[in-house]
């Protein structure tokens, strides 16, 4: 395909109803990082609670926007759940999930592969139509009768079956949330494996697309499970099935009225068998980022490329086989909890070979701290934090004590926000001018980021000191109840702080995002980072059709510094005689 | 080494049978993690100033040359297989899986609803009375069968569980409504009461005094304060409040 079969089209065709991968990308990072606002508010009224339980909130139009939730400002109980609910799967299925892998995937993997865009540009548009109608269902279900979903965004039944409308609300969005991912995820596997540009053999794939590949796969396969357990709960709640509804139910002193005979543990599983892959959709396109930023900016080849590729594909395939270790305090017994603690184990290798290739890549580099390296750097320390902090977790007898505690809350939080996060914003600083054809203000970038990581360790931090002091998560006060509690409670204040000034802290980002939009001066190369990937071969920004010419690639993603080139960089699209 | 790890952690007071082993494992571990977590972060700290650009103005193509790393990674997975096999295996096992001879221990149901804790002791006979949920009241929580002669002197308190110090106690976890979880820190023990299974958990408590239960699965807007209490006392004071709640069973002709 030649770049003159792709005409012009109107405004509604070109930035709406797009089916250009590019346009579909930008749409989806708006979308998501909107929804990722949306979920650090709810937060933060949350946080507000914890900090001084009962006391009216300091704005006042929010008991407007939320009459039921705060009457006269002050937060009542079911708005609290609904609270936690609601930024759980805000974060997960409409914050982090499509900008890692609809946004970043969307935008970069074609470029990377060398696609004049995704192999079903018409059902990438309805992966992203779906995600958004998903949303719109999620944030309509806060004004329903009885407000948003409030049994937990693990909506473990019986309490879920017997929940307010705002549970129907939430199993419909769940369901367009998964359709528009498995429409996605068969889209990028399809992509992947049959556009590959001339010379782009596995082996040469940039690692973000191995890592897109990777989570394309497992969001395929552990999707399904939820969906059946999500239109199963849905006939419970609707048409008096009893999936999850055991016999002999006493609600409030009144027997429920239902068949019975089913199981609530049946839900646990099948719910976990999706949400454990999950994680890892969660992380893998963050560490694809990270691995391209440092591949850039220490100016040399990653080290141990073909280990980080295997451990990608061992950790996509093991992360069916841990599902359980959520479900240790369900009375599992010794035997079946041995089989999962040791593929807990198990699983935490490939995760320890990534990071450590990620390290020990920073060794001879010649190492440039600009902003997108500087979160991809932060990245390594915050997502160690997270990984070690998960071993007494995945250990059932120390999980014992730390079960359902803010030490879980800590842990999952250094994964996949200060994780997450910080290298989806190495993303955004790196991949911006050729998404723009602008460079992003490094000054302000530098703020952003220093400021970011000093208040999401004051966030999760104390998170880890709480839980080891026994209070638990998911309390309405905080924990205000339990006298036990009392010698940790005071970190609520100071966690509430960090929270706001980590807010505060996003301000220099927006500013710069709208700063550089404005400006008139662009990159004068196609190629600012002087980077090797084939994203950076295509006009900036690229049109439509991407590539002028049809790219051929040479050699291996990463090669940097090599011996005897007349550059520090070797683009894998550049011929031999040219880089000689 | 174990004292200082845990005086760090600063987890509440452990009060039961078989809690030090899961404390001495917890220790163990954060003793790793604190020891992987610093050499990583020397290492990193390292190699940002030595190979910053000023400094390094060429890079390396061939990086690390040796297999340092590949015995870092063998040494932690052993570390893990020791974990694994010398401790979480064992302690899970023992601490939580091994019942108490049924003839010594303590039996009570615990009966989860929300958002209270109901305990039911079997009383003199050590016979648990049959239970109904047709029978379920306001007079009745737990549905006790009127007729059946085993109930006729069971126990039943809401929210205040009160045990012999050093006494083994088997209970039998159950919950009317949606899932709660019974957890006591003091005594490392936490079990998920699901509706339509009836788990047995137990514990043996070693210290006297008042430990708060904590519900540690949501169950609903009044999870927060799903609080209950158990009171570890001696075994003189043990009778006396046994033989106290009989009287009032015996006189109380609701059932």
């Amino acid at each position: 395909m030649s770049v003159e079969d792709h005409n012009e089209l109107g405004f509604w065709r070109k930035y709406i109803f797009s089916t250009d991968h590019k346009v579909i990308g930008v749409q989806y990072a708006l979308t998501s990082f909107f929804f990722l606002l949306v979920g650090f508010s709810l937060v933060l009224m949350m946080r507000w609670q914890l900090a001084y339980p009962g006391q009216p909130m300091p704005f006042e139009f929010l008991s407007k926007i939320f009459p039921a939730g705060l009457p006269g400002g002050v937060m009542v109980p079911e708005f609290y759940n609904s609270l936690g609910a609601m930024h759980g799967t805000i974060m997960v299925f409409l914050g982090i999930v499509p900008l890692a892998f609809g946004a970043f995937g969307n935008f970069v993997v074609p470029l990377q592969i060398g696609a004049p865009d995704m192999a079903f540009p018409k059902l990438n548009a309805a992966s992203y139509w779906a995600f958004f109608l998903g949303g719109i269902v999620m944030l309509i279900s806060f004004w329903v009768p009885g407000g948003a979903a409030n049994s937990g965004w693990t909506s473990y039944p019986p309490l879920a079956n017997i929940a307010t409308t705002g549970q129907t609300w939430w199993l419909c969005g769940m369901v367009l949330l998964i359709t528009s991912s498995l429409l996605g995820s068969v889209n990028f596997i399809a992509t992947i494996i049959q556009l590959r540009a001339k010379g782009m053999t596995y082996m040469r794939l940039p690692f973000f697309v191995w890592a897109q590949l990777v989570t394309a796969f497992l969001l395929l396969l552990a999707f399904p499970p939820l969906e059946a357990a999500g239109v199963m709960q849905l006939m419970d709640r609707l048409f008096d099935t009893s999936f999850f509804m055991p016999s002999g139910l006493i609600v409030s002193g009144e027997a429920v009225d239902v068949s019975g005979g089913g199981s609530p543990l049946l839900w646990q599983h099948l719910f976990w068998f999706l949400a454990h892959p999950e994680v890892y959709v969660l992380i893998l396109p963050g560490m694809g980022i990270v691995a391209e930023v440092i591949a850039n900016n220490t100016r040399k080849p990653l080290w141990g490329y073909k280990s980080l590729v295997y451990s990608v594909l061992f950790l996509g395939f093991l992360s069916f086989f841990v599902w359980a270790h959520h479900m240790y305090m369900t009375g599992m017994g010794t035997v079946i909890s041995a089989f999962f603690q040791t593929t807990t184990m198990i699983i935490s290798v490939p995760s320890v070979i990534i990071l450590t290739c990620l390290f020990i890549s920073l060794w001879g580099g010649s190492i440039r701290f600009n902003t997108p390296m500087l979160f991809a750097l932060g990245f390594l320390p915050m997502f160690g934090i997270g990984g070690l902090t998960g071993l007494p977790l995945g250990f059932n007898a120390t999980d014992l004590y730390l079960h359902d505690t803010y030490y879980v809350i800590g842990h999952f939080h250094y994964v996949v926000a200060p994780g997450t996060i910080f290298a989806l914003f190495a993303g955004v600083y790196y991949w911006f001018p050729k998404v723009t054809g602008k460079m992003m203000n490094e000054m302000l970038g530098k703020i952003h980021f220093w400021a970011s990581m000093i208040f999401m360790n004051g966030v999760f931090m104390p998170m880890f000191i709480q839980g080891l002091g026994g209070v638990n998560r998911r309390l309405y006060d905080g924990g205000l109840q339990y006298a036990q509690n009392e010698p940790v409670l005071h970190w609520n204040v100071f966690m509430t702080t960090s929270a706001i000034c980590l807010g505060f802290a996003q301000i220099p980002f927006l500013i710069n995002l709208i700063a550089t939009l404005c400006k008139k001066k662009r990159v004068e190369s196609d190629n600012p980072w002087e980077a090797t990937t084939l994203e950076w071969a295509t006009p900036t920004p690229p049109p439509h059709g991407n590539f002028l010419t049809e790219p051929v690639i040479y050699r291996g993603p990463y090669e940097y510094s090599v011996p005897g080139a007349k550059k520090d960089f070797t683009p894998q699209f550049e011929p031999d005689e040219e880089s000689k | 080494m174990n004292e200082l790890m845990l005086k760090w952690l600063a987890m509440l007071a452990p009060a039961a049978e078989g809690a030090a082993q899961l404390d001495k494992m917890m220790s163990l571990i954060h003793w790793l993690m604190l020891v992987l977590g610093v050499g990583w972060s020397i290492f990193f700290v390292w190699a940002l100033i030595r190979f910053r650009q000023k400094k390094n103005p060429k890079a390396n193509y061939y990086g690390v040359q040796h297999k340092g790393s590949t015995y870092i990674e063998i040494g932690v997975i052993v570390a893990e297989a020791i974990l694994l096999v010398g401790f979480a295996f064992p302690i899970w096992a023992k601490v939580v899986d091994s019942f108490p001879p049924k003839e010594g221990a303590l039996k009570i149901n615990i009966v989860a609803e929300q958002f209270a804790w109901n305990f039911q002791y079997p009383g003199e006979d050590g016979i648990f009375g049959k239970k109904d949920a047709k029978f379920i009241d306001r007079e009745n929580p737990l549905g006790l069968d009127p007729e059946d002669p085993n109930g006729k002197d069971d126990i039943i308190t809401l929210n205040q569980m009160t045990i012999p110090n050093n006494k083994p106690v088997v209970c039998y976890l159950s919950s009317k409504d949606v899932i709660h979880n019974f957890g006591v820190y003091q005594f490392r023990v936490k079990q998920d009461a699901t509706p339509g299974m009836t788990i047995p958990l137990w514990f043996e408590p070693t210290k006297e005094g008042s430990y708060e239960v904590v519900c540690s699965q949501l169950c609903g807007i009044g999870h927060y304060r799903m609080r209950g209490f158990v009171n570890v006392v001696s075994d003189k004071k043990f009778e006396e409040w046994k033989q106290e709640q009989l009287e009032e069973a015996n006189n109380d002709d609701g059932w």
